[in-house]
């Protein structure tokens, strides 16, 4: 505590200082010359904050924006048809297809902890999609591949992009062209089950086809 | 005498929620009057709650008296309880009762102030002026050596009245502790209430609450741009993970990594220009550069047939510290950053255990934070860069994604409590500890802003 006692002049100066300054921060938003999706909204709270205490109009508001106020973005009202946490998507991904042969109906995967190795069990699986996407090349599909929620999520995501791409490829392997079909991960974010035990976890751990 | 006694003693100590010591909750009122008005936002926590635990030998504390700011009832925020809370919550002060008849312009008797106990005196006042905004004053005396040591005058519209306060407890913390207070900083976090997501930035006292994006889908990953104005974040609006980066004041936002497969994990370099970003593109996740916004080719940062991701700057923007399982299980690597974004050869940092992810590094680069699995829980660490082992901040076993605050000298990070992801911040010798929880709602993902919104 080895400051110096203020005298008058100097507050007086500290105070011009201050003012100053903090005219000086309060900029205009910085413009973005792109447009913003069509499907997002956009709401600001800046009118609402101008009803309080007979402060700034919405006019003015622009030019002297609180430092604080946060302009919110709410994407639920763009939503159309969205597949739910764990839905199987079909009939939004399925028209528009034009199979000679009914989509096989098992879809999923499964994977055993910290792995991405396809087991022999699901082979005639993976060979069954192949068969299809080969004979319609205009027909699509999406891998979204999963994990259980033990460990970090950015790592489980990147695992579970591990998984859908192993799929991938074993689809390749057997004649599917990589332009119809694309691997993504969901990592621990939509676990099909929400318990904390093995039989839960094992669920979570797979990769699901989906049709787009 | 007295700091003696303070720091001999081990302390716990509970504060009053921080809506009972406040008499007008302006930010929030607003802000649900809003969201009822729209129909919207089912996500707002109903309450968030703040609770403060100090404990711990030798936790020395300077004793501060404050009172009520002149005229702060009128203007509608009670600016001293909010200074007070800050103070306290550091650790560092132990706030007793002032006068509510001083402010700035007072000559208080400090050897009676000092004969009370108190070191320090604060007074202030805060008035409306003719176009709407406030002038916030305050002096702080030393009451041991009889001076004055601060003075200051904020001016700022009504929306700004809590960050004035909080600026105050930055000013006062800077000048009695030497080291900048947090008090005015924000921290982002994702809330998930049922299947909806939503990306929250908060005052660290856990007021002030703004929803800056709602979502039916995940959020994951915000980080803060430098300058504090935009959040970069990951959302799964597009039925995959993409990177999107959203300016705070306007709304605005645009993705700028939708590549093929997963795009994830930003991380803005110290010039706010480009982002380190996790790409699957051409296989595995591995980091790239790519334009903040969104503009030319991505430049390829790692080159392994693993997974890299998480990836952190340092403050110099030379290095990028991030987790890799080339090894194996998941590290801490760091690499080299060159202008051309081309990256040298990765480093490892981590060594204890086999699985450590989620670095965050602080200001000064001389401490890593990270999560380390250990026996089937995942636990907080701090390692010292300039070599010792790393030690264990907490005794919890379900921590996740640590992040620094801009001063270096608290971690914010999330764990469990009462089957609850709550957000909690610590100390580096894991001392003074306070927890933020939302009832009903998973508060995750948090990451500690700058200085200077």
């Amino acid at each position: 505590m080895t400051a110096p006692a203020m005298t008058s002049p100097t507050l007086r100066t500290l105070a011009l200082v201050a003012a100053l300054s903090a005219l000086a921060a309060c900029e205009s938003p910085s413009k973005i010359t792109q447009p913003t999706p069509a499907a997002v909204e956009t709401r600001s709270p800046v009118a609402a904050a101008a009803t309080t205490a007979g402060g700034s109009t919405a006019a003015t508001a622009s030019a002297t924006q609180a430092q604080s106020t946060v302009a919110s973005v709410d994407l639920s009202a763009s939503r159309g048809v969205g597949a739910g946490p764990g839905g199987a998507g079909a009939g939004a991904g399925a028209a528009g297809s034009t199979a000679l042969m009914a989509a096989p109906t098992q879809r999923v995967v499964y994977f055993d902890f910290d792995s991405f190795v396809i087991k022999d069990e699901f082979k005639g699986l993976l060979d069954a999609h192949a068969k299809v996407l080969v004979r319609n090349s205009g027909k699509r599909l999406v891998v979204e591949g999963h994990t259980d929620d033990r460990g970090g999520r950015e790592y489980n995501l990147a695992l579970g992009q591990k998984r859908a791409e192993a799929v991938l490829r074993s689809l390749t392997l057997l004649g599917v062209s990589d332009k119809q079909v694309e691997a993504v991960s969901f990592g621990e974010e939509r676990p099909a089950s929400a318990g904390a035990d093995e039989s839960s976890w094992a669920k979570n751990r797979r990769a699901e086809l989906k049709d787009r | 005498m007295r700091r003696a006694l303070i720091g001999a003693c081990s302390l716990v100590f509970h504060a009053v929620t921080t809506e009972q010591k406040l008499s007008l909750l302006l930010p929030r009122r607003r802000l649900l009057a809003w969201a009822a008005a729209s129909g919207a936002l089912a996500a707002v926590p109903a309450r968030a709650q703040i609770r403060v635990e100090i404990t711990g030998v030798g936790a020395t504390q300077l004793p501060l008296a404050l009172g009520r700011f002149r005229d702060e009832a009128t203007s509608g925020v009670a600016l001293s309880s909010i200074i007070q809370a800050d103070l306290e919550r550091s650790g560092a002060f132990r706030v007793l009762g002032g006068d509510n008849s001083l402010d700035e312009r007072s000559t208080p008797e400090l050897a009676a102030w000092r004969s009370r106990g108190a070191d320090a005196l604060v007074a202030g006042s805060v008035t409306r002026l003719a176009d709407g905004r406030f002038d916030v004053r305050f002096k702080l005396w030393d009451a041991v050596r009889g001076e004055a040591l601060l003075a200051q005058s904020k001016l700022v519209q009504a929306a700004d009245l809590r960050l004035a306060a909080h600026r105050v407890a930055d000013d006062i913390h800077l000048k009695l502790t030497g080291e900048p207070g947090v008090f005015a900083t924000r921290i982002a976090y994702v809330l998930r209430n049922g299947r909806r997501y939503s990306l929250h930035v908060t005052d660290p006292d856990g007021e002030g609450v703004q929803v800056a994006l709602a979502s039916p889908e995940p959020i994951i990953s915000p980080a803060w741009s430098p300058d504090g104005r935009r959040l970069a974040y990951v959302s799964f609006e597009t039925q995959k993970a993409a990177v999107w980066v959203q300016d705070l004041s306007t709304g605005e936002r645009r993705m700028v990594a939708g590549f093929r497969g997963s795009n994830s994990a930003p991380a803005w370099s110290p010039d706010g220009k480009r982002l380190a970003v996790t790409l699957s593109r051409e296989g595995p996740a591995q980091l790239y550069l790519i334009n903040a916004d969104g503009s030319g080719e991505p430049q390829r940062l790692t080159r392994s047939n693993a997974i890299d991701t998480e990836a952190v700057f340092s403050s110099d923007g030379r290095l990028v510290y991030f987790v890799s399982d080339r090894g194996g299980g998941p590290q801490v690597y760091r690499v080299g950053v060159n202008a051309a974004g081309d990256g040298g050869t990765p480093e490892r940092v981590t060594f204890s255990g086999d699985y450590n992810i989620s670095p965050t590094l602080s200001p000064d680069g001389r401490h890593l934070a990270y999560i380390t699995r250990q026996g089937g829980g995942f636990r907080l660490m701090l390692l010292d860069l300039t070599g010792s082992a790393p030690v264990s901040l907490t005794d919890t076993t379900d921590d996740e994604s640590p992040s620094f605050a801009p001063n270096g000298r608290l971690l914010v990070y999330t764990t469990k409590a009462q089957g609850l992801d709550v957000l909690m911040t610590t100390t580096l010798d894991g001392k003074i500890k306070t927890r933020l929880l939302s009832t009903g709602a998973d508060m995750r993902e948090p990451c500690w802003g700058p200085f200077g919104r």
